[in-house]
């Protein structure tokens, strides 16, 4: 039955199925739909990039137009992760460009990227469309002129909170006149001016730009400019939005916002002056998205704004706006999903703010759609967070994180597993969790037992013992990132989980109690992982098996052991093959 | 010191030269850092709490709790966020002027002698009508953008930084004491005149 399709038509059905995971399960049926399917794959996402290699990729599937790949565990956000340690592009970009000549997109998140490469995709593609480089670093502006030069059908480029050694703002200049298709536009993480009239030129000649995020360098006087340009924005990220005091800039911008029917999200607001906030009311009703995380702005002056949004469904602030702004986001924002809130000062013991658990509970109360959450606060409480669980089982995403390590309820000083243990009974869909606060080994044992779906959980100065640990790799099925920090959780859990490590992406662990001993057993056993151990004392050779790693990085893959490592990684096999000689 | 084991009986079939790491459970601020054997000499990226204590048992340097600066990572904030407030802090956010006091001359239609009010006191229109309603015991009412002060027998109106005499309301309240020089409380028939509301 079957085979009685040609295979157009079965190739033709296939074009209807877009979600990776439904593509796997289509190429497992049998081998002429394997085959079938791996000619008409059009996208792949390879969400550890030493997972697998270029060659394997390219080989099983040869009409590739998208590639999204990542680089970095997900702690080198947060400094965890040395420098040199890898996740570079040339490797994938070099190879592509010989194999996949039509590709269209490359999205690339924690990664390396040089000019060298920006060079060879600007080159080498010719119907190249959408470059998205996430949290990336390596590239200069030099790369961007290559770009913006030679990509003559560029729809997308954005390069959100990548680190570019700025040398000046010309490259912008050298998009062609003739480069009309832009789309999106993300330079907000740039710090040099570019050259405005050439920003100006090219929003005029791009009709289809739908999303425009500058960087703080552009000044608040020229946006009216550029939104008369370009009323048909839907997304805009403003640059410094302060000018001093000026009536006519502040008149010139309300008119220009108005002029913006489309508008739903916002963000930027460097350097707030509150007086021209009231300048984009207009747009207020119809914002689904709003970004004020950059914005230094008391409460008073935030809720004014929230007071006036009622469509929002995404809202990202610092905690300048207090439980009492939260508490206006609880009455007017009923289409929540999303909440992140910042900290204003994370480095100081005493808030100088009014945030507190109360804030969270109360928009658990009055957003019966919120999702997700990521909260920065300094203090919680079991009964808090059992009130939002109850509130909210909805959720799907919660990051808590409590600003002083180990703390613990502060009601009662106990430690917050009930109130963890809550999140994860009452939210059975949730996904991702990062847990803080004082922690026992009492909460994994309800992660294991109710975190049936989680598929990231990450851990810091939390848990007693291995059991802690083994609780979570026994429990939690669905189980594909987890990454933990300081926590006393040795080689026991681990040795007895190994088989759960090759059905998960990654596990990271640092300042753990895992030995040299265990990694190598773990990487003679386990021959698909690899067992990485960074260890910056150089000591890596004299390491007796009886000491714990600093930091260990263990993920599965098909490609072995990676040939890019700087000195102070090694994997497990290579520990052996010293000690032997 | 209390001591608590971890509870090993799950893991009797692993056979390796495993010891224990060792948790006292206590309130944040005590010493309540797990020992963990070590060759570590201090290292200089990674300074957690947990690495502080070494082979030697130097007890003195698990006595006091790290400052949130010596944890490298933590709380997870990325660098870029991190320099926000910083600057923040730097620019005023307000717009008004430095300096005690914003000292305006008020004089209302028909009252016998002009009066001075702190626009610095108030932080909003509806403070600020307020506190003139109780000086000139009058009533000025409440404004709207179509209507002005309709419907009350008072309009007050100031002259901004160019000269010009406006309808005290049209622009935010941060622009408006950036800009306003003197106040005047015009009796209604005469404020008439003001209202160019372009509907």
């Amino acid at each position: 039955m079957v085979n009685s399709f040609p295979e157009e038509v079965l190739e033709h059905v296939f074009s209807f199925i877009t979600l990776d995971k439904d593509r796997n399960a289509v190429s497992l049926v049998c081998k002429s739909w394997y085959e079938i399917e791996r000619w008409c794959r059009r996208r792949i996402f390879v969400g550890n990039c030493y997972a697998v290699s270029p060659g394997i990729v390219i080989r099983r599937f040869p009409e590739v137009r998208s590639v999204e790949l990542k680089g970095k565990p997900h702690f080198a956000d947060f400094n965890l992760v040395p420098e040199g340690w890898g996740g570079y592009a040339c490797s994938w970009i070099t190879e592509m460009s010989r194999a996949y000549p039509w590709l269209e997109e490359i999205r690339l998140k924690r990664m390396v990227v040089t000019d060298e490469s920006l060079e060879l995709i600007s080159t080498c593609f010719k119907n190249f469309k959408v470059l998205v480089l996430s949290s990336c670093e390596g590239f200069s502006t030099d790369g961007l002129t290559d770009i913006a030069a030679n990509c003559r059908n560029l729809r997308k480029l954005d390069l959100r909170e990548s680190e570019v050694m700025d040398l000046s703002g010309h490259w912008l200049s050298h998009f062609p006149n003739t480069c009309t298709s832009l789309e999106s536009l993300n330079i907000a993480c740039l710090g040099s001016e570019v050259s405005f009239s050439a920003l100006e030129r090219l929003v005029a000649r791009s009709p289809n730009l739908k999303t425009l995020r500058l960087n703080r360098a552009v000044p608040l006087e020229k946006l009216s400019t550029l939104l008369r340009q370009a009323p048909q924005l839907v997304q805009l990220g403003t640059g410094a939005y302060s000018s001093g005091i000026r009536s006519d800039v502040y008149l010139g911008l309300s008119k220009a916002f108005s002029g913006c029917k489309a508008l739903k999200g916002l963000s930027g607001f460097w350097d707030v002056d509150p007086s021209y906030l009231p300048a984009f009311y207009s747009v207020c009703s119809r914002l689904t998205s709003l970004n004020l995380s950059y914005a230094t702005i008391r409460s008073p002056d935030i809720t004014k704004v929230i007071g006036r949004c009622p469509n929002l469904q995404r809202l990202w602030v610092m905690d300048h706006v207090e439980d009492s702004g939260l508490n206006a986001v609880a009455f007017s924002c009923k289409d929540l999903r999303e909440l992140r809130v910042f900290p204003s000062d994370p480095f100081v013991a005493d808030a100088n703010v009014t945030l507190t658990e109360r804030g969270l509970v109360s928009v658990s109360e009055g957003c019966p759609k919120l999702q997700s959450v990521l909260y920065f606060c300094r203090q919680m409480s079991n009964s808090a967070l059992i009130t939002i669980a109850r509130n909210r089982p909805n959720l799907i995403c919660f990051r808590l994180c409590i600003i002083e390590p180990r703390a613990p309820d502060y009601l009662t000083l106990e430690p917050l597993d009930v109130g963890f243990g809550a999140i994860v009974e009452h939210c059975k869909e949730l996904r991702r969790l990062s847990l803080s606060g004082l922690l026992t080994d009492r909460v994994f044992e309800y992660i294991g037992r109710h975190a049936k779906r989680l598929e990231m959980l990450s851990i810091a100065f939390a848990g007693n013992s291995d059991l802690g640990l083994h609780h979570v790799l026994s429990g939690c099925d669905g189980l594909r990132k987890l990454e933990i920090r300081d926590c006393p959780f040795g080689d026991k859990a681990l040795l007895a989980n190994v088989a759960k490590l090759e059905t998960m992406r990654s596990l990271w662990m640092s300042s753990c109690a895992v030995s040299f001993g265990a990694c190598k057993f773990l990487s003679r056993k386990m021959p698909m992982l690899n067992v990485e151990v960074i260890d910056e004392n150089g000591t890596l050779d004299s390491r007796l098996d009886s000491c714990p790693v600093e930091k260990l990085y263990i993920y599965r893959t098909v490609a072995g052991p990676r040939s890019d490592m700087p000195a102070y990684i090694r994997t497990m096999d290579q520990c052996r093959v010293n000690t032997i000689s | 010191m209390d001591q608590k084991r971890s509870s090993l009986n799950l893991f009797e079939d692993i056979d390796l030269n495993y010891k224990a790491t060792e948790l006292r459970l206590g309130l944040p601020g005590t010493d309540d850092e797990p020992e963990i054997k070590t060759n570590l000499s201090g290292n200089k990226r990674s300074s957690s709490e947990m690495e502080s204590s070494t082979c030697t048992d130097e007890n003195e340097s698990r006595s006091a709790p790290p400052t949130k600066e010596q944890v490298v990572g933590w709380p997870p904030v990325r660098s870029y966020r991190r320099n926000i407030v910083q600057n923040g802090k730097t620019k005023t956010t307000s717009s008004s002027e430095m300096g005690s006091g914003m000292y305006v001359k008020v004089s209302m239609d028909g009252a016998p002698y002009l009066r001075k009010v702190d626009l610095k006191m108030y932080t909003s229109y509806g403070e600020l009508m307020e506190g003139l309603q109780k000086m000139f015991k009058c009533i000025i009412g409440l404004y709207s953008e179509r209507e002005g002060y309709n419907g009350s027998q008072h309009a007050p109106t100031y002259e901004d930084k160019d000269g010009d005499w406006m309808l005290v309301g049209d622009v935010p309240w941060e622009m408006f004491i950036g800009s306003c020089k003197r106040l005047r409380i015009m009796k209604a028939s005469e404020a008439r005149g003001l209202d160019d509301h372009s509907q």
